[in-house]
């Protein structure tokens, strides 16, 4: 048949003929005829894969990959070394199904308990699942766990948080019928209300100002109103400042993207999502734990799977089932390359190159910091002109400037960004507001 | 029937040797990681960041490039895959993907593009879209999509956000969703967290939904009904036309569970069936590789009347021939963080100008004739319970086996696994005692479906209680499941 249906005509005929049947057509007569497509399918017919790549390239081009990006929100311009791009594209790894039969998944099964450590680690909690969508998402399977554990269905949402995973918490909110409350930022860190009874309280740490959030105070709040504090976290941060379980989070949520994943154009990334062994039984998605085989043998398969929903059904408190294994086992590698020294040396390097970014910006005249919370590796800053205005002159200059905010831009700088380039983006954002 | 050409087998190639954790791996003070040089002040963590916050180094594995990379692939090959063998685990469609579309998912110009860059700048990226979201919606007949939805169940959740959104905005108060009892999982699941009530209704002797019996439960709560067609029974719901006018009948909607799929591309559409809201997993039916359990994508299409709820912002076509960003204006808002899993999305529009629409055709004819063939082999060996031409999944029964010799399902797919095949989808749907549902997929070649027919006929032919010790050829065997939940591990440092 050509393409990807191996079959020759021959064995077409064949196999027809040991069921009865003369033609491809008769094996769709329990479709009705009225609604059997006459004339097939209003698509051009197929081409060769040089063709095809052609076409994609070309289609590709017309996307700007030569910008400098000084921009973050979630999504970050890291280096990637060779060794994980090989290894984690291992078709083994690629093009396995979810591990249902662990006898034949030990590969993907051990990858995950090991990401599953390295993520309860980074979020200081005790454990962590196997990856949910995203960070978004992620925010949104917190909020569910939180309201079940608390019984509670009021949410306080820092206006801290990112503004498109705020948009999605809301979005589902409409189905669960969660009682979503924003609370506003009062220079750069979440203003808590003095009154409520809130269940969760989800804070970012660093906020999408860049600021780093007070969570011992978020938590002094959540144990005045009885709410769980949910922290969605930069997962790099961990590197350098103290994690968010350190200081009392009841669940770790964020995006795992800056660990292996290209930028993408926002997809797929990774959810991660972590929280403490007391919820480990709403825990969302899947969790691999170690066992042995009859032999004896370590090995490791999903468990707590009546928390699931091909289990509980319409009592499952998360429909979450494919994931994001592969983009996990990614990290997991990334993980593993960096190593203790290496995520320390990660996370200073964004911080230099983000600091010195910024004292490069608030040299200029004009230029103003928006909030004087300390940061880690994004900030944000108040300029004369508004930001999508500045994001469209800086790309002519050649940069991604930044992501545009109320009355400024959110810059991010990663280990990637060397001091010829920082020059050169301060010089050209001089050049633009001047 | 016998089929000529060779046969091969995969299961001997796996690792049997346990793989240390990457932790046991490591040796104090070794890294790989080797840094870029970015000229700037070597600052000091005291002098970045207020000190009180500052932790001390947080502990992860210590190993060399050579000792990760090591690691890794020795890990994969104690990994079974679709590259390594047939893999028929039915509802999953685990076809072979084309290796084009790892390279357009690895394209610069395609992966090298920040998501918050301004539509002017991502032009390639939204005319992509836009193009994928045209012949999704040309292939289930719908008339505007979503591409955010990162996964079928987010797909399906997105969906009865849209149908509660559009139910809203008609003034009216709904408060069931009906579901088949041959649905998946993640149906009822999701109906629950759109915030709906289930309700099941039977399926009838011939394996389809029960046309009177859903009527019965038909009335003006019914806020839609969750169909997957073919149902995983692998059976095409003949009556679908009356199921939804009778639906229709009583305002709801219908939705379609795209997890099928692949049975009907190119013969009939879901649209032209009567469904309002279509979710497609591209993961299965669109040559997105599992990844071992994702990522996958699960775009959402729909009728007219439902387009101006969609999820948004929505990549379209202007004009002026540029591609812009636009919410609709009844969006029930977000459902990603950014515009879903791109690069997937990316790989199935290349897996579509491969195939064309006469190459889609070929998939749903190839898929169905050997799921069919599968049956039809099978017949006299396993129960067969709702033995009538199925689509591209069948569900055969160990009953007579279990009956016979006390070999179950599960003996079963673990004895295949011995014979160099992944098993099927196990004791689903939950109507079938015993079920074994398998899903051949149209990649795999006459040669490959005899193998495995001639294995799960072995496999009957000789069974015996001893079946309960298998596998013993694979890298572990049985694993103890109920240890691992008694005495929960989750992570190296669990372990006692």
């Amino acid at each position: 048949m050509g393409h990807y249906v191996p079959h020759t005509d021959e064995e077409l005929a064949t196999m027809l003929a040991s069921m009865g049947l003369s033609s491809l057509d008769e094996l769709f007569e329990v479709v009705p005829a009225a609604l059997r497509l006459a004339s097939g399918l209003d698509l051009p017919d197929g081409r060769s894969e040089f063709d095809v790549l052609d076409e994609l390239e070309a289609v590709a081009g017309r996307n700007r990959t030569d910008l400098i990006c000084f921009a973050g929100g979630g999504a970050y311009d890291h280096d990637i070394p060779s060794a994980v791009k090989r290894v984690a594209f291992r078709s083994e790894f690629v093009t396995a199904y979810t591990p249902y039969q662990p006898e034949v998944a030990q590969g993907v099964l051990q990858a995950l308990f090991e990401y599953q450590t390295m993520i309860a680690r980074l979020s200081g909690l005790e454990v962590a699942n196997a990856s949910l969508y995203d960070g978004a998402t992620a925010c949104v399977e917190a909020i569910n766990l939180a309201v079940a554990a608390t019984g509670r269905q009021t949410v306080w949402l820092s206006d801290g948080v990112h503004p498109t995973w705020r948009d999605t918490v809301r979005t589902f909110a409409a189905g669960t019928g969660h009682d979503i409350v924003d609370v506003p930022l009062s220079d750069g860190r979440t203003a808590w209300p003095e009154t409520g009874e809130p269940g969760a309280l989800l804070v970012q740490f660093p906020n999408r100002l860049g600021c780093i959030e007070d969570l011992a105070e978020a938590r002094k709040v959540a144990d005045r109103t009885g709410a769980l504090l949910l922290v969605a976290f930069d997962p790099v941060a961990s590197g350098l400042l103290r994690t968010p379980g350190s200081f009392g989070a009841d669940v770790v949520v964020g995006e795992g993207q800056p660990f292996g994943t290209p930028l993408s154009f926002g997809g797929p990334y990774l959810g991660l999502f972590a929280c403490r062994l007391e919820h480990v039984r709403r825990l969302p998605g899947r969790l691999v734990g170690e066992t042995v085989d009859v032999e004896g043998r370590r090995a490791y398969v999903t468990t707590l799977r009546t928390r699931e929903q091909d289990i509980r059904r319409e009592k499952a408190s998360s429909n979450v089932c494919t994931n994001q294994t592969l983009i996990a086992v990614v990290a997991a590698i990334q993980l593993s390359f960096l190593g203790t020294a290496g995520l320390r040396e990660l996370a200073l390097r964004c911080a230099r190159a983000s600091r010195y970014t910024r004292e490069s910006l608030l040299a200029i005249d004009g230029v103003e910091p928006l909030a004087s919370a300390p940061t880690f590796r994004e900030f944000a800053v108040r300029l004369p002109v508004n930001g999508e205005t500045i994001v469209d002159r800086m790309a002519e200059e050649g940069f991604l400037a930044g992501i545009p905010t109320d009355g400024g831009l959110i810059v991010a700088a990663t280990e990637k960004r060397t001091r010829s380039e920082i020059d050169a983006y301060a010089d050209a954002m001089r050049k633009v507001l001047q | 029937m016998t089929i000529a050409g060779g046969r091969a087998t995969s299961i001997p190639l796996m690792g049997r040797d346990e793989e240390p954790t990457i932790f046991e791996l490591s040796a104090p003070g070794r890294s790989a990681a080797r840094f870029r040089d970015q000229d700037l002040p070597e600052w000091s963590a005291h002098e970045l960041v207020p000190a009180d916050l500052v932790s001390e180094p947080l502990h992860l594995s210590e190993a060399s490039e050579r000792d990760v990379v090591g690691h890794f692939t020795r890990l994969s090959h104690r990994q079974y895959s679709v590259d390594l063998g047939a893999y028929p685990l039915g509802s999953c469609t685990m076809k072979y993907n084309p290796k084009l579309c790892d390279d357009v998912a690895s394209l610069p110009g395609l992966a090298n593009v920040h998501p918050a860059a301004p539509a002017h700048l991502t032009q390639g990226w939204l005319e992509l879209l836009v193009g994928l979201g045209d012949a999704l919606c040309e292939v289930t007949g719908m008339k505007a999509i979503t591409l955010q939805p990162p996964a079928g169940a987010a797909g399906e959740l997105t969906g009865l956000l849209l149908m509660r959104a559009w139910h809203e905005a008609q003034g009216r108060q709904r408060t069931k969703v009906i579901i088949p009892d041959s649905a998946h999982g993640t149906n009822p699941a999701s109906v629950t967290l759109g915030g709906y009530d289930t309700v099941t209704v039977p399926s009838d002797e011939r394996g389809l939904v029960d046309l009177e019996a859903l009527k019965a439960v038909l009335d003006e709560d019914v806020a839609g009904i969750m169909l997957t067609n073919p149902n995983t029974l692998g059976l095409f719901e003949e009556e679908i036309v009356e199921i939804a006018a009778a639906v229709h009948e009583v305002g709801g909607l219908l939705y379609y569970d795209g997890a099928n799929l692949n049975a009907i591309l190119g013969v009939t559409r879901p649209g032209d069936m009567g469904f309002d809201i279509v979710h497609m997993n591209l993961h299965k039916t669109f040559a997105v590789p599992h990844g071992g359990g994702g990522p996958g994508a699960g775009p959402v299409a729909v009728s007219e009347r439902l387009a101006a709820y969609l999820p948004g912002p929505v990549p379209v076509r202007t004009g002026d021939g540029t591609y812009a960003w636009s919410t609709p204006e009844r969006s029930i808002g977000r459902v990603h963080g950014w515009h879903g899993n791109t690069l997937a999305l990316a790989r199935a529009w290349s897996y579509i100008l491969l195939n064309g629409g006469d190459g889609l055709r070929r998939v749903a004819e190839g898929a169905v004739l050997n799921a069919n063939w599968v049956r039809e082999q099978l017949r006299g060996h396993y129960d067969i319970p709702f033995d009538r031409p199925n689509m591209h999944e069948c569900v055969v029964s160990a009953r007579n086996l279990k009956k016979a010799h006390g070999v179950k399902a599960l003996d079963v797919a673990k004895r295949l696994l011995e014979e160099g095949f992944h098993s099927p989808t196990v004791y689903f749907p939950l109507i079938v005692e015993e079920a074994l549902m398998i899903e051949p997929t149209e990649t795999e070649s006459p040669q490959t479906v005899a193998a495995l027919v001639e294995a799960l006929i072995r496999i009957a032919e000789g069974a015996s209680e001893a079946d309960r010790e298998a596998p013993r050829t694979t890298p572990v065997r049985r694993v103890d499941e109920a240890r691992a939940a008694r005495q929960l591990i989750p992570t190296f440092d669990a372990r006692p």
